[in-house]
């Protein structure tokens, strides 16, 4: 549950609002690859088409979004676990 | 040399070049699928009796350009030994364009391979009032056009979610395209404003906890053509889930056009002049 997940303290960030898409999930699997199992990265994100590819490459390798969330400036925040779907 | 005739010749896939008594070949493509053999076969026609090239089509088609008119017989019977056919031109059904759908693509919704080989069976070259175009996309993206065809195929994600396995993560709501997701964290609700729905699966793909489940339909249209005139395909019908029920339409379709179709009108035209409605209801009927 997200509840959980939130509690969790977050192991590492990534932004990647600089770049699209391949580069987008390749920089976020990067950043997985630096955590173990059950750690938790923050990704900063573009909403179209960013944030409706990337959590579902996240899920397709078996990583959990925990939560999302939109800032102000209508990026979004990805809270994901490594492995947490497998 | 006996006298050419160009109907025939057209309507067995041989277009006519500025060239006198040179033809571009059209072969027949279901679905923009060519096997390894058949492409080996068309490059070993392509070096002997054309100028060793192929043009690619609009509409995933192959033509051999440059084949004289005295070898057309020989051609087709090479071409007949690497599983290749002619294709077809002029007033009936045309080649049936399909994507890679869901065998192949992360984004596919529907079967389209298959589905594009049926249609092809069925419909193939039957003669009708003017061409028609059939094209099948297997989701929302629309990379296949399906609205440009005089009979489109679009591949749709119907949405279900089930509260008891959701996580209320929010992720619906930030990929929702039409955002007709709405979640409350806070109070643990969500609403899904069902009308606004474009069927891109979206939510069922990215939900991490399997809270929305997805079922493949088609959203199919009707009368677009891409030519002389623009018109973009109707939806008359309602998504729906049975691939018999794509043939049923189909059928109504054809049937629709050939009754009231004049020669050399596009079926767009004739639903402009006939109405809409009529088709509709012939649809309707025919799904009952």
């Amino acid at each position: 549950m997200s509840g959980q997940a939130d509690a969790r303290q977050t192991s590492a960030r990534v932004d990647i609002t600089d770049v699209v898409c391949p580069v987008t999930f390749v920089k976020t699997k990067v950043a997985l690859e630096e955590l173990e199992d059950g750690e938790v990265l923050e990704v900063r994100l573009n909403g179209g088409e960013p944030i409706q590819n990337v959590p579902r490459s996240l899920k397709d390798e078996g990583h959990k979004v925990t939560n999302v969330s939109q800032l102000d400036d209508g990026t979004f925040l990805l809270t994901v676990v490594k492995g947490g779907l497998l | 040399m006996a006298e050419v005739d160009y109907a025939a010749l057209k309507k067995g896939g041989f277009m006519r070049q500025i060239q006198k008594d040179k033809f571009s070949m059209r072969l027949k493509v279901i679905g923009g699928q060519l096997k390894a053999e058949q492409l080996q076969k068309i490059s070993e026609v392509a070096r002997k009796y054309g100028r060793g090239y192929v043009h690619l089509t609009s509409r995933q088609g192959v033509e051999v350009p440059f084949i004289s008119v005295e070898d057309i017989e020989a051609v087709k019977k090479e071409l007949a030994g690497g599983g290749v056919s002619v294709g077809v031109c002029g007033p009936r059904v045309r080649t049936v364009t399909a994507c890679q759908g869901l065998a192949v693509c992360p984004s596919g919704a529907i079967e389209t391979t298959n589905l594009a080989e049926e249609l092809d069976g069925r419909y193939f070259g039957k003669e009708l009032p003017h061409k028609f175009k059939i094209g099948i996309t297997g989701c929302k993206n629309n990379c296949l056009k399906a609205e440009e065809n005089d009979l489109g195929v679009k591949g749709g994600v119907f949405p279900e979610w089930k509260q008891k396995d959701c996580s209320w993560c929010g992720l619906c709501e930030a990929v929702c395209p039409p955002r007709v997701v709405k979640v409350d964290k806070e109070k643990q609700t969500l609403a899904f404003e069902k009308e606004g729905c474009v069927y891109c699966g979206k939510c069922v793909k990215s939900c991490p906890s399997g809270a929305w489940e997805g079922k493949g339909g088609y959203l199919l249209s009707f009368g677009g053509m891409f030519g002389n005139e623009i018109k973009e395909g109707l939806h008359l019908l309602p998504i729906v889930f049975e691939k018999d029920k794509v043939f049923k339409a189909a059928d109504a379709t054809i049937q629709f056009y050939r009754s009231h179709g004049r020669a050399g009108e596009r079926m767009g035209k004739t639903l402009i002049r006939v109405g809409a409605e009529v088709l509709k209801k012939d649809l309707e009927e025919a799904l009952k």
